[in-house]
């Protein structure tokens, strides 16, 4: 396997963004994370991103994207309809290949235009789930249900969650209204406009622009059943698994940052990887601060990559989730030692 | 080829039809997916990772559909990925699944490719009107129409040259038992007395609307030393997309189509596609396609196109057969349609293609995809021999 690294990360974060469209969006995301990676954009060898037409309500939401990007000359490109990270991924198979060095990856969506709780389910069951319209706040609140009558553990463990990833006390988070039980507003995502974008680099390339490169020492992803009611929601298995394929536990982890959209999917990813004490877990916030969908998985990885480039920390895990319920993880080991 | 080699080891696929009711999406799917494994001589427990692909999610209505298919598909425990890059998909779903191979990462790879069409309706998925974009109200026809009016206004083509191609197309598609389209009586006169959609476009020169799947296996040199059935190399693969909105684009001759056949032809060592290739699965939605990708993808210089197809060249029996299997005029689940003509390619030069059978020279053989307003090219070409 090459060595691959994060290079460069750039992303925006709003709740609603009423004057820019997609491509507006994009155009300065992709430019900070280009300019920052030292490497020329008619330089970098593949481009892939990550987007849901359901967001913005139309078929093709990559296609225009597209255009914020700057693909002329023709240029090599692919596109998931999966959060960014799985981009991540495709690049860094296609610089495995040993077929380019280097790739821009980007994820963008507009939460705001919709209601976003609703829109996700649509990725449920077409002919046995989706008619039954559960949004994807119903949806995680009974894997919370679930989770915390195995686990033992509590609203004031939700809470606790909640509170350091949104700046409030637990008694704060405590004093809001039950809505789903057993969450609170708190223990929800926020709707967020946003976007990010990374730069992949291999081997010398990576060594040359970057003083203190994010190698990539790991990278798997795993799915899992769909149904809800054939999977055991307490725990993540593909997490687990994934965690297990990538080294997670070969190494101290200094910082997690895990794509958590609800207070017990922080625990239940987690125990899942291993976390202890030690691990300083989502010093960003997380996706329960700020939930750009499409890009907050892609974000993770950002997070850590900017902790190692500063030599704040020298191994970290990104974790980013697709799906309801956490049905399908991808954990990556980033490391700053060459 | 950057990487490792990389072979095609089984190829499934669904009769094609406008409505598959005995099947779910799920079901529909599987049909392709187990016939795949069964001609690879494997079982789901096989398969390293899946790689699904479709068109846009507003077509079936449902987002993201991977997560659903999970199960139906055996990816339950491992690796599962989805892309969606319009038309195209379809190739360059399966260029992610050979690229996972070619990398290392793994060693037999699933892919999958769909549409269902009877359970939406592609001209109104793609006509939602968007805030500061070309509206599409008319779907792909009315997109493509003006695009053909001004390569038979550069090149001079007459204008039953497209109709020669719908007629071309349905014959072929009379040998292939899994074509959705089946005409044994169609002619130049039933297709120029067909209705008229979008000038020059009557109704027979356009692609059905189908539901349908396509899988193919894709192995390691390994995997493919060992496989009970011929297999077919892929001696090169690319894709190439331009912008949307660029006043210098040239829609009639992309200059995205011309870089990706140059670069996949270097890779394969093609310098005449005519005379290197034994033929060519192209996506022809719309007839008059095939005269323009004849120029875009080197077959022939600029304004010859037309040329060739009136010649007859690009028939079953021409020298450089075109779509034998009936293309996307005879069979069109959309996001499958590219992995369609990738996996024809590939059974062309594996000798299993059955009574649309091509006679095998050089042994090599293109399979190519595109899609949005042409902005997005996918293309492989396939050898019966290792690279």
């Amino acid at each position: 396997m090459r060595d691959v690294a994060i290079v460069s990360f750039a992303s925006s974060a709003v709740p609603k963004d009423a004057v820019h469209n997609e491509v507006e969006m994009i155009v300065p995301t992709v430019r900070a994370a280009v300019a920052s990676s030292g490497i020329p954009r008619s330089e970098i060898g593949f481009t892939c991103s990550g987007s849901l037409d359901y967001l913005q309500g139309g078929p093709f939401a990559f296609v225009m994207g597209l255009d914020g990007v700057g693909a002329w000359p023709p240029i090599r490109e692919s596109h998931v309809e999966m959060d960014a990270a799985w981009a991540l991924y495709e690049a860094w198979v296609a610089i495995q290949t040993g077929e380019v060095d280097s790739a821009l990856v980007y994820g963008f969506g507009k939460s705001s235009l919709g209601d976003v709780h609703e829109i996700m389910t649509l990725q449920t069951d077409p002919y046995y789930l989706a008619p039954l319209w559960p949004s994807m706040v119903d949806m995680a609140a009974l894997q919370a249900c679930a989770y915390l009558e195995a686990s033992g553990r509590g609203e004031k463990d939700l809470a606790a969650v909640a509170a350091r990833a949104k700046g409030l006390t637990v008694e704060a988070v405590l004093g809001q209204p039950v809505t789903h039980p057993p969450l609170r507003d708190a223990d929800i995502f926020p709707v967020t406009d946003g976007t990010a974008a990374v730069v992949l680099a291999a081997d010398d390339l990576a060594r040359s622009v970057c003083e203190r490169p994010a190698w990539i020492r790991g990278i798997e992803h795993r799915i899992e059943a769909h149904g809800l009611g054939v999977r055991d929601l307490t725990a993540s298995e593909s997490t687990r698994l994934a965690a297990q394929a990538a080294g997670v536990g070969a190494g101290k982890v200094d910082v997690a940052e895990l794509h958590a959209q609800f207070s017990h999917e922080e625990l239940i990813l987690a125990d899942a990887l291993g976390l202890g004490e030690a691990t300083a877990i989502n010093p960003s916030g997380g996706a329960l601060a700020s939930n750009p969908i499409m890009s907050a998985g892609l974000i993770r990885f950002g997070e850590v990559a900017k902790r190692i480039w500063t030599g704040e920390v020298d191994r970290g895990v990104a974790h980013a989730t697709s799906g309801p319920c956490l049905q399908q993880n991808m954990v990556a080991v980033l490391e700053g030692s060459n | 080829m950057a990487g490792n080699r990389v072979a095609v080891v089984g190829v499934g696929q669904t009769r094609h039809r406008s409505a598959r009711k005995d099947v779910s999406i799920a079901g529909l799917v599987r049909e392709a997916a187990v016939e795949a494994l069964e001609d690879a001589g494997m079982d789901w427990p096989d398969i390293d990772a899946v790689v699904i692909g479709k068109a846009p999610d507003m077509f079936e209505g449902i987002a993201m559909p991977e997560l659903y298919l999970a199960d139906a598909l055996g990816a339950v425990g491992k690796p599962m990925m989805r892309v969606h890059t319009a038309g195209s998909v379809g190739g360059s779903t399966s260029i992610v699944a050979a690229k996972l191979v070619a990398a290392g990462v793994h060693q037999r790879v699933l892919t999958v490719a769909y549409e269902k069409q009877s359970e939406s309706n592609a001209t109104w998925g793609l006509s939602v009107p968007m805030p500061f974009q070309p509206p599409l109200v008319a779907g792909a026809g009315g997109y493509f129409a003006p695009l053909i009016r001004a390569y038979m206004y550069r090149s001079g083509a007459p204008r039953h040259i497209g109709h020669l191609v719908a007629v071309k197309d349905r014959r072929a598609a009379l040998r292939n038992p899994k074509a959705h389209l089946h005409l044994p009586d169609i002619d130049l006169q039933t297709v120029e007395e067909s209705f008229l959609l979008w000038d020059p476009l009557r109704y027979l020169d356009t692609c059905p609307s189908s539901d349908g799947a396509m899988a193919l296996v894709l192995g390691s040199e390994a995997v493919a030393d060992a496989a009970p059935n011929p297999v077919a190399w892929v001696h090169g693969m690319a894709m190439r997309s331009e912008p949307t909105m660029f006043a210098r684009r040239d829609q009639v001759n992309p200059q995205a189509g011309r870089d990706c056949a140059k670069d996949v032809y270097a890779q394969a060592g093609i310098t005449d596609p005519r005379r290197d290739l034994d033929c060519a699965e192209v996506y022809v939605p719309f007839s008059w396609y095939e005269p323009m990708w004849l120029e875009n993808l080197g077959f022939c210089a600029e304004g010859e196109g037309w040329k060739l197809t009136e010649q007859g060249a690009t028939a079953p029996d021409g020298d450089i057969p075109w779509n034998p299997s009936g293309g996307v005029l005879s069979s069109n689940p959309i996001g499958a349609s590219g992995m369609v003509r990738f996996g024809e390619a590939a059974q062309q030069v594996r000798g299993r293609a059955g009574d649309y059978q091509v006679e095998l020279k050089t042994g090599k053989a293109l399979g190519h995809a595109y899609g949005g307003g042409s902005q997005f090219f996918s293309m492989w070409v396939v050898g019966s021999d290792k690279p």
